[in-house]
């Protein structure tokens, strides 16, 4: 088989398995899963311009949030349908992306990451600010009544376990299609090279601007799912940790690889969910929050495993990993 | 003879220092031109003016007629105006045949896997297209940056250094490749190796301190007196 059709077989064998845990999961891990696989497409969003075009952005809480606030405000205030709530926050990702991506593209490296966190601080404050409609930190919980499509109630785990698949099957895919496109490759090209790219004659300013967009769009989508799905809209979720998570996520299941952000968007939630008990009874007092698991588990990442779980396999065993 | 590339009065400056001061050049379609001078003469800033890497402070550059002092390195490149970096510049990390096929993809039409490869073959490292760039010795380095720029179809091929760091045999196969690669292609090099200059140009233009010196057939140049000055030293008497 060729190394394409290896691929797609295995992306399509990975939504099926997921497809089957839906049966044969216990409630809490089914929960659990769904909840996975909507922050995966923020961690595949974020891999696409972190782990192909090598932009190291500190900011996309705003981008996840554009999502959150575009659909969970609409539906709250507005009274909009899932679907157009849904797409009212997609529009948001992309205006945004569209917008802070031509200022803050000017910049490489070190400034473009503190020009991305600033725009992200400026979005969090902005949802603390317009209180009145947003409720800052106390956040809008969303009704279960306005929460359905046609006859089924995203409230219910079943629904929302599958709305996520499908939304996380789709991103997935497309993802899989962009990093084998031409424009897959230039932007490869543009994180191992930018100015001889520039000199095979690719307009890299515009690749890079496409890519943002795109990522910015995924991530919206993460977050008008999550907001549809789960029913609660709130500051927390736009703040900083929200830009460095799927970092930390991308980073352990493999930056660069298409289903890497699953596996390290999964292995971090159990991580954090698993250890807080035992840490507390190992070190009593010490008050560990999940920050502390999350700060510790990306200082050993970096220093032992740079590729995360899937750059090591791909640069052991399977070459043609995507 | 018609002129490929024209510029006229083009100007540089990096704060106080003029790297490019007022260069009025011309290059005939199908000629090998080689830029000579001491070092800070403003070869590579010419050079860099000419492809787009910098935009010049005055002035103006035609190319086949038309004017692209504005335009962006991208869309000279697209124009067919091919730049090999005085130090190599590939993509370490990818393969052989990813390097070229980038070139060839954005060269566009269809067949990217044969383009590829014929370009690979031009300079014989088709046999290595499966091994990562970044660990062929440094002299296939600097073929595979060539064979990235064949890639592209250029019809004017700027070549910065090109010799630099290369052995003795590789620089005679090197020399036998312009030669084949010039038939297609307008050449311009940047060189300090002279038996390479003598061997391959037609006209030698000659630059010191941003400025135009002399230009003319190698006879011509290595008899001037004030070229001699300026960069070949002394003449050898007897």
């Amino acid at each position: 088989m060729t190394d394409a059709g290896k691929a797609w077989m295995l992306h399509v064998a990975l939504i099926a398995a997921l497809f089957a845990l839906h049966f044969v999961l216990p409630a809490y891990h089914h929960g659990v899963l769904a909840r996975v696989m909507v922050l995966a497409v923020f961690a595949m969003g974020y891999n696409l311009l972190f782990g192909y075009a090598g932009l190291l952005s500190l900011g996309h809480a705003m981008f996840f949030g554009a999502g959150l606030y575009g659909a969970g405000l609409a539906a709250y205030h507005l009274g909009w349908s899932v679907s157009a709530a849904f797409s009212a926050g997609i529009l948001a990702g992309i205006s945004l992306s569209l917008a802070v991506g031509v200022l803050a593209l000017r910049t490489t490296g070190v400034a473009f990451m503190i020009v991305t966190m600033m725009f992200a601080q400026a979005f969090y404050l902005a949802t603390l600010h317009f209180n009145a409609w947003t409720r800052g930190d106390e956040g809008l919980v969303l009704q279960t009544a306005s929460r359905t499509l046609g006859s089924l109630s995203l409230a219910d785990p079943a629904t929302r376990y599958l709305a996520a698949l499908a939304l996380f099957s789709l991103v997935l895919l497309l993802t899989l299609a962009v990093v084998r496109s031409r424009l897959g490759r230039v932007l490869v090209a543009i994180r191992e090279n930018e100015p001889r790219t520039i000199m095979l004659g690719y307009d890299t300013f515009a690749a890079k601007l496409a890519a943002t967009v795109l990522s910015g769009a995924i991530c919206a989508a993460a977050g008008a799912a999550y907001a549809l799905l789960f029913g609660y809209v709130g500051s927390t979720l736009v703040s900083v940790q929200y830009s460095i998570l799927p970092l930390l996520w991308v980073l352990m299941g493999g930056a660069a690889t298409t289903i890497g952000p699953l596996i390290g968007t999964l292995l971090m939630y159990y991580l954090v969910d698993l250890s807080g008990g035992p840490l507390d009874r190992l070190l009593p007092g010490w008050h560990l929050t999940y920050l502390g698991v999350v700060g510790v588990a990306l200082v050993l990442l970096i220093l032992f495993f740079p590729k995360g779980i899937l750059g090591t396999v791909r640069g052991r065993w399977l070459r043609w990993l995507p | 003879m018609t002129v490929l590339l024209s510029t006229r009065g083009l100007k540089k400056s990096f704060g106080g220092l003029r790297a490019v001061d007022g260069v009025d050049f011309a290059l005939e379609t199908g000629e090998i031109r080689a830029i000579i001078g001491p070092n800070g003469a403003g070869k590579t800033t010419f050079v860099s003016l000419v492809c787009g890497r910098i935009l010049p402070d005055a002035g103006t550059i035609v190319f086949d007629g038309g004017d692209i002092t504005a335009l962006p390195a991208h869309a000279r490149v697209r124009l067919g105006i091919a730049y090999t970096f005085q130090i190599t510049s590939i993509y370490p990390r990818l393969g052989v045949f990813d390097n070229v096929a980038l070139a060839a993809q954005r060269a566009g039409g269809g067949g990217l896997r044969e383009r590829a490869m014929a370009a690979l073959e031009r300079v014989h490292l088709e046999r290595r297209h499966a091994e990562p760039a970044g660990t062929l010795p440094y002299g296939h380095q600097r073929l595979l940056e060539l064979a990235m720029a064949l890639a592209l179809k250029p019809r004017l091929l700027i070549l910065d250094e090109p010799t630099q760091g290369l052995s003795d045999a590789e620089i005679a196969d090197f020399i036998t490749l312009v030669r084949v690669l010039s038939r297609d292609a307008t050449i311009l090099l940047i060189e300090h190796n002279m038996p390479v200059v003598m061997e391959l140009a037609g006209r030698i233009t000659v630059m010191e301190s941003g400025k135009v010196l002399a230009e003319g057939t190698p006879a011509e140049i290595s008899a001037d007196p004030a070229v001699q000055r300026a960069y070949l030293g002394a003449p050898a008497d007897g």
